[in-house]
């Protein structure tokens, strides 16, 4: 069987490689893409939109249905993983550990415990137990508000630079997912609930759409900026610049989300009770 | 571009991917998986393709491992062929 697998890779490989030697080139002058579809954009990208970065006017506003489906992907990749690996136990595992925090001594009890409410000198941790490390926390805690800077201004500044709400996006999820890597997943959901990420997945999608469907109210297409320019002190060109910030905005929250769901059911094979 | 440096991390990229796929332990699998997205993050890089380079690098060679690794964590480690 395995023979049989391997000879059938190989022969897919070898077609494949074989019909990229059809391909023109890289950097072909002469290839149809570099013939007219190329100069297009580039001669006149900077006037229709206001947008220098030509990579993102492309995929935000020229071929923005493309982008909006790859968006709700993304949106499915989360919900399926929900679906998939989500369970809601009843039983809850009686007992638990606990740090005592002034001293340092970790208490693990069999049966279920009532600790002092709102006591500061408990602090519930993991069953698989983590080594409390100072070092760890206080480095991240330095890095994440930093990273997220980084998202913010990766999204916001997609019309200029490299980048963009997919970008920014996995950097703000990363920056959580960091976050639940050096605390634990109980204090990361104490932050952002499952509930808010599953809203944030929605939201996002919700917001491009939703642009698409206010610029059809306004009698253009369906997801053409230009008609933001009824809504807003804008000229038509500085409206589709506006557009498509406003849908990397809407990108960037549901990739955050779903990046930030995954890890939850991942982490925690669904339980959503203790992760890395 | 210096064609040294593009053969060099070519030649790292069919490594990593045939690595990836050859060994045993999962958890290397996923690093490897990283370091062979690292790879092609420069290779877009080196090609002028800046924004394909940046989403490589940030969701292939960063999210994408810490999910392998968080999901090797949960499940076991040993591959079973």
């Amino acid at each position: 069987m395995k023979t049989f697998s391997l000879i059938i890779v190989l022969l897919f490989g070898s077609l494949l490689v074989y019909c990229t030697l059809d391909f023109p080139s890289w950097g072909d002058p002469t290839a149809p893409a570099s013939l007219h579809v190329s100069p297009r954009y580039i001669e006149q990208t900077l006037d229709e939109t206001s947008v220098p970065n030509i990579v993102t006017a492309v995929l935000a506003d020229y071929r923005s249905y493309d982008t909006m489906f790859e968006t709700i992907v993304i949106f499915t990749a989360g919900v399926a993983c929900i679906i998939l690996l989500r369970t809601y136990q009843r039983k809850k595992q009686l007992g638990g550990m606990y740090r005592h925090v002034p001293t340092g001594i970790t208490l693990r009890f069999k049966e279920d415990v009532q600790l002092p409410k709102d006591s500061k000198e408990f602090e519930h941790i993991d069953l698989e137990w983590v080594p409390y490390d100072i070092i760890i926390k206080t480095a991240c805690r330095l890095i994440v508000p930093f990273s997220q800077i980084f998202a913010l201004y990766v999204i916001a500044h997609g019309h200029h630079s490299p980048g963009g709400g997919f970008q920014g996006g996995v950097i703000l999820g990363a920056s959580v997912i960091l976050f639940a890597i050096s605390h634990n997943l109980r204090a990361t959901l104490g932050r952002i609930s499952e509930r808010a990420v599953a809203l944030l997945c929605g939201l996002g999608v919700f917001m491009y759409a939703g642009t698409g469907l206010i610029c059809m109210i306004f009698g253009a297409n369906f997801l053409d900026y230009s008609a933001l320019a009824h809504l807003l002190p804008l000229s038509p060109v500085a409206a589709r610049s506006f557009g498509i910030l406003i849908i990397e905005i809407g990108v960037g929250i549901a990739v955050m989300a779903v990046m930030i769901q995954l890890y939850y059911n991942l982490a925690s094979a669904g339980k959503h009770d203790e992760g890395l | 571009m210096i064609w040294q440096i593009e053969l060099i991390i070519l030649i790292a990229v069919v490594i990593c991917g045939i690595g990836a796929i050859a060994v045993r332990d999962l958890l290397g699998a996923a690093i490897l998986f990283g370091a062979y997205s690292f790879m092609m993050c420069l290779l877009w890089a080196i090609m002028g393709a800046v924004d394909v380079a940046f989403t490589e690098a940030s969701v292939g060679a960063g999210v994408s491992t810490v999910l392998f690794v968080a999901t090797v964590f949960r499940t076991s480690r040993r591959t079973k062929d």
